[in-house]
This record gives C-alpha cells, sequence and structure tokens, in this order.
C-alpha cells in the first residue's frame, strides 16, 4: 500500500451531513457509507474487493482476518444471546471467505451500572460458543463508559483464521447459470429479536438461528471445493442485500423461485402481518453459496447430508440479465425485482 | 399458513387468470383504478401484471394515507416535536416520509424524541410511563386506523390522561374517490374497492358509484386470488352492461360495516370543513377532526402550529401520480432524483405508495426467460 498518495476528493462520494440508523442496518445506506467514506480514505486509493474478510499472504500461509462489532438488544432473546453472536459472526465471516477460524480477540465496552451477572452470563455464552465453534480466545480489551452513553454492553470481535484448502471464492468467477445455496429456513433471527424486543405484542415459538455455520460451509468445501464461486453470510439486509451485493458486483443477474426458499410458518406470518419482506430479514446462522452448475447437486447433498443443513436448499440461479438485478419468480409464473434493504424494516399501518 | 395459503393456491390463481382471459374483450381497452395502496403493493408483490392481459390496465388509485398527506402537515407534526418537553409518536410508514426539513427519522437522529409505535395504545403506554412527558401520537389513516384512534382518545378522557394527545390527520375515502371521478382526464371503466376500509364503513357508501356513475366497484381482499376474482366479478359486470358494487371480501367486510368502530368515530371526531390532500388540493368535509369535548386531547389545540402551506417539490409529479393521471416511471424525478432511499415524495416512501411498489418490485426489470432447472 503506497501510504503517501493522497485521496482524491472524487473518490468520497458519501454526501449526507449525519450518520443515521440506515447507515448501520446492512442495507443500501451501509454500501454507501463504506464504499463513499470508510474505504477510499482507509484504504487510501488502493482498489480492493469489499467482502466479508480479508485474505493475506503471511509467510507464505493463506490466513484470513475479519472484524465484527455487536449492539443487538435485548441482550438476551430466544436461541441466543450477544455473546454468542459475537463468536458465531465472526466464525461465520470468516467461514463465508473460505476461512476457518483460529482466534478471536475480544473488546467488551460496558455501561457503567451493567450488573456483573449480565457480563458473567455473556462471557459464559463467548466461552460456549467459541469451544462448539473450535477457536481459541487469544486476546482482549475492556472499556467502561458512563451510564447512559451506551446500551449496557457492545462487543467487538476480530478473528484470524486459516484459509479452507481448495476454497476460492471470487464473485468475478461467478457465470451465468451457476446455481445458488442457502443452508436453511431464512428470517428467524431477525423477527424472534423483533418480537423479544416486547413492543409488538406478538408471540411466536421462535429463535435465533445462531450458530458457526463452518460445519456446512467444510461440507461443501469437502464435497466441492473448487466449484463455489461466491459465499456470504446473509445477516443485517438478509438474502435480499447479500445477493443484490453479488448481483452488482458480478454484474449478472440472480433469479430466485420463490417457494424454495425456506421459511418458516412462524416468520411469514410475522413478516405477513408486519408488512415486512422475509427477504429482508436477518440471519444469523445460514449461508449462501454460488457453485457451479454442474456440481450444486453435489453441494447440496453434502449440505443436507451435515448435522443443521437438513433443510437446505437450492433456491435460484445465475442468469445475463438483468445484470445487477435480483427477480423473484412468483408461483405463479409473475416475476417481481427484490432490491437491498432501504434504512431498518419498518412495519406497516395497515 | 391458514388464510393466506388458500388465497394462493397456484392452479386457482391460474384459473382465474384462464377466466380473466376468457372475459376480456380483446377490443377493449379496460382501465381499472385499484384505489388502496394495500393494493398496489400486492399487485407488483405478487407479480399479478404479469399474468394479466395486455388490455387490461391497472391504475394506482389515492388510496395511501401517508401519501395524501401534504408536506406541511408533516412539517406542523415535526414542529411540535421540536419541543424538547414532547414524546412524538407515530407509525412506522411515516418515519421516512420527508418535511421540509427532513423527515420523522432525521429528526430523530438529530436528537428529537420520535418514537416508533405499532398501535395508537402504545402511545398511551408512553404517556403513562414518562409522566414528566407529553406524548402526541401523530394520527393518519383513511377509516381504516381511525376507530383505533377513536378509542384511544376514549381511554385517554376515561384515564383522565393530562400528558397525551393526538395530531389528528384522518381522511375518509368516499371524497378521494369523488374527487378523482370528477378529474375530467380519468377515464376509468370500474374499481377495486378499499378492503381494510370498508371493514369499517361497509360496502354502502359505495352506492352512488354505481348508481350515478355508472362505474361497477368490487370490495376486494388483499391476497393474489382476491384480486383477480375481483377483477373477474368487474369484468363480468362490465360485460353484462351492470354497474353495481359487489363484495369480494366477505370474509373481512360486512356489508353495513362495523357498527362499534363506526360508534366510536362518531363519539370522537367530526368532518373538517376542507383539508388538503397532496395532488387533489382541498376538498371539502374530507378530512376528520377532534370534536370540542375531547379539545384537551388535541394537539393541534395545544400546541402552535406553522399551518404553513408547502408545495411539492417543483419537479415531482406526486398529484399527478396520486390521480393515476400519470404511471410512476412517467414522473421526471422516478428513480433519479428521487428513489426509496433518497424519497423526493411520499410515495416513494410508504410501503402503499405507488411509485415505492413500482420502484421495489419492477424497476429495472427485464424479461427472463425462466428457465432454470432447480430439481437437483
Amino acid at each position: 500500500m503506497n501510504g503517501s498518495q493522497p485521496i482524491s476528493a472524487a473518490a468520497i462520494r458519501f454526501r449526507d451531513a449525519q450518520i443515521e440508523m440506515a447507515h448501520g442496518a446492512g442495507g443500501k445506506a451501509s454500501r454507501r457509507l463504506i464504499e463513499g467514506l470508510i474505504a477510499p480514505i482507509l484504504y487510501q486509493g488502493v482498489s480492493r474487493t469489499l467482502s466479508d474478510a480479508a485474505h493475506v499472504d503471511v509467510g507464505g500461509h493463506r490466513m484470513a482476518i475479519t472484524t465484527d462489532g455487536f449492539v443487538v438488544s435485548p441482550l438476551r432473546f430466544p436461541g441466543g444471546s450477544i455473546g454468542e453472536l459475537a463468536v458465531n459472526g465472526t466464525v461465520n465471516d470468516l467461514a463465508v471467505s473460505g476461512a476457518r477460524a483460529e482466534i478471536l480477540a475480544v473488546t467488551l465496552v460496558l455501561e457503567a451500572g451493567l450488573e456483573t451477572r449480565v457480563l458473567e452470563a455473556e462471557m459464559r455464552a463467548m466461552a460456549q460458543a467459541a469451544q462448539r465453534a473450535g477457536v481459541l480466545v487469544a486476546a482482549g480489551d475492556t472499556k467502561v463508559v458512563e451510564h447512559g452513553k451506551a446500551d449496557k454492553m457492545y462487543i467487538s470481535t476480530t478473528g484470524i483464521g486459516r484459509a479452507i484448502p481448495g476454497v476460492c471464492v471470487d464473485p468475478a468467477s461467478i457465470r451465468p447459470g451457476d446455481k445458488i445455496l442457502l443452508s436453511g429456513p431464512i428470517g428467524d433471527h431477525g423477527i424472534t429479536i423483533l418480537l423479544a424486543r416486547g413492543e409488538l405484542d406478538l408471540a411466536a415459538d421462535l429463535r435465533s438461528d445462531t450458530r458457526s455455520v463452518l460445519p456446512l460451509v467444510e461440507a461443501v468445501a469437502a464435497a466441492c471445493g473448487s466449484a463455489i464461486r461466491w459465499m456470504r453470510d446473509p445477516t443485517r439486509g438478509g438474502v435480499a442485500t447479500s445477493l443484490n451485493e453479488v448481483a452488482l458486483d458480478c454484474r449478472l443477474g440472480v433469479v430466485l423461485e420463490e417457494e424454495r426458499i425456506p421459511i418458516r410458518d412462524e416468520v411469514r406470518g410475522a413478516c405477513e402481518l408486519l408488512g415486512l419482506d422475509p427477504l429482508h430479514i436477518a440471519n444469523e446462522g445460514q449461508f449462501l453459496a454460488i457453485v457451479g452448475a454442474g456440481e450444486a447437486a453435489r453441494a447440496l447433498s453434502a449440505l443436507r447430508a451435515c448435522a443443521g443443513g437438513e433443510s437446505s436448499a437450492m433456491i435460484g440461479e445465475v442468469c445475463d440479465e438483468p445484470g445487477g438485478t435480483v427477480l423473484v419468480s412468483t408461483r405463479y409464473g409473475g416475476t417481481r425485482v427484490v432490491d437491498m434493504l432501504v434504512g431498518d424494516p419498518l412495519p406497516r399501518i395497515c | 399458513m391458514k388464510f393466506v395459503d388458500e388465497f394462493r393456491e397456484p392452479h386457482l390463481i391460474t384459473k382465474a387468470a384462464e377466466e380473466i382471459r376468457r372475459l376480456a374483450d380483446p377490443k377493449h381497452h379496460y382501465r381499472i383504478m385499484e384505489v388502496c395502496g394495500g393494493h398496489t403493493h400486492a399487485i407488483y408483490r405478487f407479480g399479478l401484471k404479469d399474468i394479466l392481459p395486455e388490455n387490461i390496465e391497472l391504475i394506482h388509485g389515492p388510496g395511501c394515507p401517508v401519501c395524501v398527506l401534504p408536506m406541511g402537515r408533516i412539517d406542523d407534526g415535526l414542529a411540535i416535536a421540536d419541543d424538547p418537553n414532547v414524546i412524538f409518536a407515530a407509525f412506522g410508514d411515516m418515519m421516512r416520509v420527508p418535511g421540509t426539513q427532513g423527515s420523522p427519522l432525521e429528526h430523530k437522529a438529530r436528537g428529537k424524541d420520535v418514537r416508533i409505535v405499532y398501535s395508537p395504545t402504545d402511545a398511551i403506554k408512553l404517556a403513562q410511563t414518562n409522566p414528566e412527558k407529553h406524548v402526541v401520537f401523530f394520527a393518519i389513516g383513511f377509516e381504516t386506523t381511525a376507530p383505533s384512534t377513536a378509542l384511544t382518545l376514549l381511554r385517554a378522557k376515561s384515564l383522565g390522561l393530562k400528558n397525551f394527545s393526538v395530531f389528528c390527520n384522518h381522511v375518509t375515502i368516499i371524497p378521494a374517490i369523488r374527487a378523482i371521478l370528477d378529474s375530467p382526464d380519468m377515464r376509468l371503466d370500474a374499481f377495486i374497492g378499499p378492503g381494510h376500509c370498508s371493514t369499517v364503513i361497509g360496502c354502502r357508501p359505495y352506492e352512488w358509484i354505481a348508481q350515478d356513475q355508472r362505474k361497477p366497484i368490487v370490495v376486494c381482499g388483499f391476497e393474489p386470488l382476491d384480486l383477480l376474482q375481483s377483477i373477474v366479478m368487474l369484468l363480468r359486470q362490465l360485460r353484462d352492461g351492470e354497474a353495481k358494487v359487489e363484495n369480494q371480501y366477505k370474509r373481512v367486510v360486512p356489508w353495513e360495516g362495523n357498527r362499534a368502530a363506526l360508534k366510536a368515530m362518531a363519539q370522537v371526531f367530526e368532518l373538517r370543513p376542507y383539508f388538503e390532500w397532496r395532488g387533489l388540493g382541498f376538498i371539502s368535509q374530507s378530512a376528520l377532526q377532534i370534536r370540542k369535548e375531547f379539545a384537551a386531547w388535541n394537539s393541534e389545540q395545544r400546541f402552535t402550529v406553522p399551518g404553513v402551506r408547502v408545495t411539492d417539490p417543483k419537479a415531482a409529479q406526486c398529484g399527478e401520480v396520486l390521480k393515476g393521471v400519470l404511471k410512476p416511471e412517467q414522473c421526471k424525478l422516478f428513480g433519479k432524483e428521487c428513489s426509496p432511499e433518497h424519497p423526493v415524495g411520499a410515495l416513494m416512501v410508504s410501503s402503499e405508495g405507488s411509485c415505492a411498489a413500482y420502484y421495489n418490485y419492477q424497476h429495472r426489470r427485464a424479461l427472463v426467460p425462466l428457465t432454470m432447472s432447480l430439481s437437483a
């Protein structure tokens, strides 16, 4: 990297006067902020692909590094908690970049007044998740801010991993005809959190899907590693946003078949009531993969044979046109465009 | 999922689509207006346009409560929100609607206390848990949401709640339809009648459309099969030279409406002499105001609002789109200066706005030969 190179004013395209919640919601606004302000300054004009983790060569070994911040409210929710998310989220970002997490560093930002038992519970949740994912928490830092200056606790985790041999994800390698695989039902996490906030007077038997997807990624890698073109864990912004990003990156189209997308009735029901699109809802334990058409069936059987991958599905394919766009074909032969999430998903009134 | 899947059965959809093809006279170009924004949304979301024959044109009507609100009212509401003692509560739909100085969401980011509520009664809870603050509920909607605001005001009164008031922007559907029919540039064949709103007002208020204007109208549900079946019913009426009010949404809409809801509305609200609608201008007796007996809970009585008329940005053609004169993509700003991320007009914001629906579901769409073989 050439540090002395001046950053051209043209590279900074972000013009919003202030940061809004939407800039953190994982959709269009987030992408504009990162590509228009953060990356041009920090990367100093060096062009890099923005993906879940960066792969670097360290002494002849291909290593991967990523970092992620967790600010979920409430801290605990059915199926998981912030501590568990903080480990799985980073393990998953590495996994979908084609790397196995080895080491984690943890930063805690705590609000004065946080009960010790709450912190202890989250540390135990982190330790258990780390053990399950086979990753070592090797370093950390703790900061405390005044009461009211943070919402109980924030966690940031940085993960270092080793590249999984034979796997090389690159949106540029995607070809028309490639198939899109999804590891399981969508929307569980986002809807669970929405309901756990208790603002909706809605109840459903739902749990967050937070988990490490590494075993599933490794199963596909073992079956047909070289056929994997791209992977992503569709967290904030959901499946729609992840697929729109890849469609823009590879300038090809994506067509999904609505009825093949696995989704629980509880999630569908909540989305119907609230006017949300499940394709925009966050997941914390799923991943999307684009694989070469010839190997897709093998990849899908490998996923389905893996514990936790039973409901994986082939949900669509890559096509020439319309480039940069995600389409969904409905069950009756109609189609609609599915755009990236704009802002936070807000329930409608009627 | 019960009450949903039955109305999305592919073979029933195909049958209804075939029936429409049989009924539609290939020599006639049908212009059918769906009044309600919820229908517009469903039409795009389910890709129904692809299933309909080309000579059936669906025109989007004015039934999107967020869209018809002129910018001046949003500014008035946000002027109240500027009071540091106020918690400003509104439905999620309102949050991104632009006022002159930004949307409620932008006001929130600047430190104003703006909250999303899912029901007006949540705003009452806010008032009870924040006794040192005054909670203002920004009420919007047609007769669909007006009863819940009415019940909320009745409750506020019975609780003797002193720190709660409603900024009322409720409008009524019939004058809007009348304004559309009075518009000289509209040549409509028939109406798909609003579903949710009719659960409250029933079907009788539409009778003049059939009797005086000789236009068929079918009150319709929001699932794909509801919409297709309503189009079948309208085409049958047109074929037979009839004009009547029919109720396709019988599972929800009683012919006489919801008496309890209407009673609560009558107790709390009266007609405003006139109200400004975006695109349609001032329409007399087209909106609701809070009765004197509830003045203590009327934000317009408790706060001074600027009450300034704000015209829409010149280039924006929201009014023409709202009236159905222009299609969303025919507006000069569509997809350029105006997009869901940077909305110039409310039609690009609300999930029921036709511009947002068109942008989200149709924009950039090209015909794709769907020859996928996913049966792995």
